[in-house]
């Protein structure tokens, strides 16, 4: 029992360490960004594009598949389910909702974080147990600056950028289906759409989307940084960054509605 | 090299020795690898640590580079306390010291020209061309010419240490470090390399500190070698010192060099069939210890 009790505060002392090491990390590549071109040490340009090249480009055909998947399947459940209380014209209004606030955010973070959030996680590992980080610090270079810094902006552009185009997609794909069913026009279903969003539903998303992003870039960072052990290594810290990359996107993303919706 | 050769070699010049170790001690966690350490490198010297595995080279390595920090003691590479250095003394100090990593460390992203460039890049406001030039020419001490193109994944063993070395030269370091050059080559190869490692002092008049557990070529290269066994330093002696030695301990180390034969001849028969070879050492991979080094 007693035990059981020392794993767990053992597990707890690691994990609190591990978001420590994130939050250190965030702070010292915004630092770098800041600071780094005063003393001839910026974060490069070059680098963050071809980053968001991978990141966000690369990712499009993808998201584009995922985002109108949703859509559709929002507006067949919400049609059918307004439905039984014959307010189908609702509908709209909750699927532009549902998309904007949750559903793209959502299916984009989980994305990047399968996609991008593994690479990221193997790269850095992979470089760690290589010994490339090493070189890096031994010939005067930041890590964070060289490695982390670049991914992780890339990421925080790239995601809302991503979220913002599913929003897109997702609206339009539930569009093709609202209108085919309630016979009305696209830009009927359109001038709703328009009608039922704010600017703070929009902010509340694509805010979010930036929070999923750093939040991927950081653990698979943390991940890659405390990477051992060989290619088998590599696949386990590849693993444990995916998982909790997602977990870290459902809890934050629950803690998100709620403070919002309680403030 | 006269200079060197003459003195008597457990004799260490304190004035202006290009590495100061004094009373190191280092830990992982709670346990002790190192105690005690005290070493001295004199300018254009060629130092080899030498010592079974486990005997904490890597760790020394590690501390000599300001890749890991020591619980006690200090570290002087060419007169800068790298355990007390700021980040913008230690970032000067940086340009003037290079390392090649036992794997070669070089980024699997870059092509071997960009990887010899990218302390250039980083160091210098040189433009390209000239980076360029710089960086071939260094491609033509390691004898390398003609690879510039080429991506690390493409380079056999010996290629992959001797673009290593161009890198850890190209900003034409005073003090160059060593971790196992011969690890993992063939025989003939790691004599190649050997060659290479005495031809950049002769050349380039730099000191030069290699760990190996290789005594063939410890004994090949070096002006005096430092004996590490269980974390403390057994003896400094040149060459002929430890040949004659009669401490137990070091005669273990010498008889040993059969067994070591037969590990490179069963590494280079799993190069020679494509097998991967076993995942190398565990310290390989850096720790939390380590120093954030900037
Ligand atoms: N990252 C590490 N964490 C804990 N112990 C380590 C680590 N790296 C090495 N050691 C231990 O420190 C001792 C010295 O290791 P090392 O410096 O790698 O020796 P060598 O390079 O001579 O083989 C060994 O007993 C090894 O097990
Ligand atoms: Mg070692």
């Amino acid at each position: 029992m007693q035990r059981v009790a020392e794993g767990i505060g053992k597990g707890v002392l690691r994990g609190a360490e591990e978001v420590g090491f994130a939050g250190a990390l965030f702070l010292e590549a915004v630092l770098w960004a800041v600071l780094g071109p005063t003393r001839r040490q910026p974060v490069r340009l070059a680098a963050v594009v071809a980053q968001m090249m991978q990141i966000g480009v690369e990712a499009l055909p993808i998201a584009s598949v995922l985002a109108a998947t949703i859509g559709m399947m929002l507006a067949i459940q919400s049609l059918y389910s307004l439905g039984l209380f014959g307010a189908e014209s609702f509908a709209t209004v909750g699927i532009a909702l549902s998309v904007v606030r949750e559903f793209a955010p959502l299916i984009v973070g989980i994305l990047v974080a399968g996609r991008s959030g593994s690479a990221l996680a193997a790269r850095f590992s992979t470089m760690m147990i290589n010994q490339e980080v090493d070189a890096l610090r031994v010939i005067g270079i930041s890590p964070v600056r060289f490695l982390i810094a670049p991914a992780l902006f890339a990421m925080m552009i790239m995601v809302p950028c991503l979220t913002m185009w599913a929003n897109i997609v997702a609206l339009s794909a539930a569009g093709l289906f609202v209108t085919a069913q309630l016979d009305i026009s696209l830009a009927a279903y359109f001038a709703d759409v328009v009608a039922a969003l704010s600017v703070n539903d929009l902010a509340h998303g694509l805010g979010k989307s930036v929070l999923f992003a750093a939040l991927v870039a950081l653990v698979s960072a943390v991940n890659g940084a405390l990477a051992d052990g060989g290619a088998e290594g590599v696949g386990r810290r590849t693993t444990r960054a995916v998982v909790q990359s997602i977990a870290a996107i459902i809890m934050v993303d629950m803690i998100f509605a709620f403070v919002v919706t309680a403030g | 090299m006269a200079a060197v050769a003459q003195e008597t070699p457990t004799q260490t010049r304190t004035d202006d020795a290009v590495v100061r170790i004094q009373g190191l001690q280092a830990h992982y966690g709670a346990r002790q690898v190192l105690h005690d350490i005290e070493l001295t490198v004199a300018p254009g010297e060629i130092m080899v640590i030498m010592g079974g595995s486990g005997s904490g080279k890597s760790t020394l390595l590690r501390h000599l580079v300001g890749l890991m920090r020591p619980t006690a003691g200090s570290v002087e590479l060419l007169g800068v306390d790298i355990t007390r250095a700021p980040a913008l003394e230690m970032q000067r100090l940086r340009r003037r010291i290079g390392v090649a990593f036992q794997g070669g460390a070089l980024f699997s992203s870059m092509n071997v020209l960009d990887n010899i460039m990218l302390p250039l890049r980083e160091h210098t406001q040189l433009d390209r061309q000239t980076m360029e030039i710089m960086a071939r020419l260094k491609l033509e001490v390691v004898n390398l010419a003609g690879a510039e193109d080429l991506m690390p994944a493409e380079l056999s063993g010996g290629m992959v240490k001797r673009a290593a070395v161009a890198r850890a030269i190209v900003m034409d370091p005073a003090l160059l470090f060593f971790d196992e050059p011969s690890a993992g080559l063939d025989p003939a190869v790691s004599s190649a390399l050997d060659d290479l490692i005495l031809k950049l002092r002769e050349a380039m008049n730099m000191s030069i500190v290699v760990v190996t557990h290789e005594l063939e070529s410890a004994f090949k290269i070096a002006d005096r070698i430092t004996v590490l066994d269980q974390g403390r330093i057994l003896t400094v002696d040149d060459v002929a010192g430890i040949r004659r030695s009669d401490n137990a301990r070091i005669q273990n180390l010498l008889n040993r060099r059969a067994e070591n034969a037969e590990v490179d001849a069963e590494t280079y028969l799993r190069r020679l069939t494509g097998e991967a070879a076993p995942a190398g050492d565990p310290q390989a991979a850096g720790t939390k210890q380590d120093a954030g080094a900037v």
